[in-house]
């Protein structure tokens, strides 16, 4: 009886599990089925699940804008920014970690506090900046830009990361006589490197996705996926099938790059969460 | 390390390399589609494309213009842009060419581009409004739609038509809140009836007992015939629900005609007639005019090529090179004479002469039943106005959804607006 009442329950669970994840997933899915209809059937209504496929969306897209070209900038810009990022951060990270200072936790949450400053606000001093450094349309000033925007976030995780690793055992190292880089390079991180991975995945994330300054900061050279998407919404005229198949070729690296990666990242967002 | 610094740098511009920034309306598909032409023909003029949705475009342009940083050398901006910015010096001269034809060009809308007589801008495509209608359900319900039907008849015909159950609204109408969204509809309507934004003095007149009037046969007839969630309903929303079959009469832009006469992008494509704006008890006054034109902006350090481009794609030329490529229906409307004088175009496009007479008939710069001290016809041409606008359209939103009555609205606009226009230092 009990037997039959877990197996319920967990029957329930797993049901309530799919219901959501399906739920979470139905706007990726209506985006990538809205691509492959005409742009009639793409906003009738009531909307058709059922419909005669067609590429043609897919056509006039990469007849329209040459893909290739956003998509080399956004990996080139997501992945440059990532790095350079954890460059920065992990060393910071580690000083506050393990070498606090009287002011190291208002110093994060400075950090933290910049992140809620609407970015339309600086809009004006960063564009004169980037014209006078000659970093408008430059994967360089993205690359800055993105960098800079996600240091809070790269800092603070990494930071609770290196929070979970005992000292003990980099005072080990220090016993042994280990040097501060090689405590950093061949004890810390090596420990955390699942926690390294998962902050290096999400700032790709965030930098792929980030629209405000894509927009704002490029034109033709630099310009990203988020501006390729940006170019295919229009005010006179139907295009819901033509910008979904464009978001659907947009987010489709990343969603693949985030499905191969997935056991990592699930891996070091849970990382110490059980001792 | 020497790859990684170029590949992070990107390219470098090449001289004579043009950076134009458009909206992505089809007209300007086809422009940048056969763009290749141009290139062919002056191999020394590289063209590079930016193409945005309108508003992102227009944030992103002025950043760059209010700046001087020199992003673009080519931008799309309308005819409510180009008076402004030119008097801000944003805009560079235009002086054309001695080949080419200005006297081609419709008058209404070359009146716009130019301040103290100096053109700023050569037009692109331009739009007034009309009236669409389903012949099939009008047939059905026994009406017949006259060619310059009034609003008394438009709703009348509305209530006829209507049939919730099966999803058949007589009445489609802009609802979605936003200068260039549902106020474009409303300021044209509120024309007809006798209404207007400012009186002499820039005083604010939005409690006047025509805008009352106006905006409670808008409410009324919304209510009555219109689709439910109206007011999430702009230019696309309601082009897609005619399209579809769910609308009975629609006025907006005259653009719509090319659309919804189009096979592929329309299911009633065989069941369209179309009629002027209709009128309403005044009768006159500016109506809607819209032109997308192709401007310099002053910052730009390819001015001399810039001309040359924007000649090309504004003459006569390219009109028979898109007939010749697309068909007589792609054609940029509204410009230029010749194009309405075209048979091939009149046979492709029933519904030219309709809006070669909306555009003419606009008289954006005409008089409202009292003088104003403002231009423009479904827009007051003033810089204040997009904030304006876009406030006063959240409140006759507000009154569309049952949120505030009419009068609530409008008092509550009469307010806000006589603030801004103080803050501006129009009113004091």
């Amino acid at each position: 009886m009990a037997r039959t009442s877990t197996h319920m329950r967990h029957a329930a669970i797993t049901v309530l599990a799919w219901g959501i994840a399906l739920w979470m997933f139905f706007p990726i899915l209506w985006m990538v089925l809205t691509g492959f209809k005409s742009e009639p059937d793409a906003i009738s209504t009531p909307p058709h699940f059922f419909f005669s496929p067609t590429i043609s969306s897919y056509q006039d897209v990469f007849a329209r804008e040459n893909y290739w070209h956003f998509a080399t900038n956004s990996v080139v810009i997501s992945a440059m920014a990532t790095v350079v990022a954890l460059l920065v951060s992990v060393p910071a990270a580690y000083a506050m970690a393990f070498l606090p200072g009287p002011r190291t936790r208002m110093t994060l949450l400075w950090m933290l506090s910049t992140r809620m400053l609407p970015s339309v606000g600086v809009l004006v001093p960063i564009y004169l900046l980037a014209r006078a450094t000659g970093l408008l349309d430059s994967r360089t000033g993205l690359i800055v830009i993105y960098m800079l925007t996600n240091l809070p976030i790269t800092v603070w995780m990494l930071y609770t990361f290196f929070r979970e690793v005992p000292v003990a055992i980099l005072e080990a190292g220090r016993m042994d006589g280990a040097t501060r880089w090689q405590e950093v390079t061949q004890v810390l991180m090596p420990l955390a490197l699942p926690g390294i991975a998962s902050t290096g995945l999400l700032s790709l994330i965030l930098c792929w996705n980030e629209t405000f300054w894509s927009l704002n900061l490029t034109s033709s050279i630099a310009a990203p996926l988020t501006t390729f998407i940006a170019s295919f919404s229009s005010p006179e005229g139907l295009f819901f099938a033509k910008l979904s198949a464009a978001s659907t070729l947009a987010v489709a690296p990343i969603m693949v790059f985030g499905w191969v990666s997935q056991k990592q990242l699930v891996r070091g967002l849970t990382f110490g969460a059980v001792k | 390390m020497t790859a990684v610094g170029m590949l992070v740098a990107g390219g470098a511009q090449a001289a004579g390399t043009l950076t134009i920034a458009t909206v992505n309306n089809g007209d300007m598909i086809i422009m940048k589609r056969l763009s290749g032409e141009f290139e062919k023909a002056h191999p020394d003029i590289h063209l590079n494309w930016v193409t945005l949705e309108e508003n992102v475009l227009r944030q992103r342009v002025t950043t760059d213009i209010a700046t001087h940083a020199g992003q673009f050398d080519i931008l799309t901006i309308g005819n409510y842009e180009v008076p402004i910015w030119a008097k801000q010096g944003w805009l560079a001269e235009l002086k054309p060419g001695p080949d080419y034809d200005m006297n081609d060009i419709v008058p209404s809308v070359r009146a716009g581009l130019s301040v103290d007589s100096r053109l700023y801008a050569l037009p692109f495509y331009a739009e007034s409004v009309m009236t669409y209608y389903r012949t099939d359900l009008f047939r059905k319900a026994g009406v017949t739609m006259p060619q310059r039907p009034t609003y008394d008849q438009i709703r009348t015909y509305a209530d006829r038509i209507t049939d919730k159950d099966s999803q058949t609204y007589g009445l489609c109408l802009r609802g979605k809140p936003g200068w260039g969204e549902n106020m474009a509809y409303v300021t044209s309507l509120v024309n007809t009836f006798g209404g207007q934004w400012f009186g002499e003095g820039w005083k604010p007149m939005l409690d006047s007992p025509e805008w009352k009037a106006a905006l409670q046969w808008y409410v009324s007839a919304m209510k009555a015939d219109g689709p439910p969630g109206a007011t999430s309903n702009g230019f696309n929303e309601n082009l897609a629900l005619f399209a579809s079959g769910h609308c009975g009469i629609w006025v907006d832009s005259t653009v719509a005609g090319g659309l919804l006469f189009d096979p592929k992008q329309s299911h009633v494509a065989d069941r369209i007639g179309f009629a002027a704006a209709p009128t309403g008890p005044y009768g006159k006054g500016p109506t809607w005019l819209w032109s997308w034109n192709l401007a310099i902006p002053a910052s730009s350090r390819h001015a001399d090529d810039a001309r040359i481009f924007i000649e090309w794609a504004t003459s006569k030329a390219y009109v028979q090179l898109v007939a010749q490529h697309e068909g007589w229906v792609a054609v940029p409307a509204g410009t230029r004479v010749s194009t309405y004088d075209n048979p091939d175009y009149q046979k492709a496009a029933p519904f030219a002469t309709f809006v070669h007479t909306a555009i003419d008939t606009a008289d954006p710069n005409g008089q409202t039943k009292q003088p104003r001290p403002y231009g423009g016809a479904q827009f007051v041409g003033i810089a204040p106005f997009q904030a304006i606008g876009t406030q006063v359209g959240q409140s006759v939103a507000a009154t569309l959804s049952g949120q505030m009555t009419v009068e609530q609205a409008l008092a509550g606009a009469q307010a806000a607006v006589t603030r801004t226009m103080r803050q501006s230092g129009y009113l004091h």
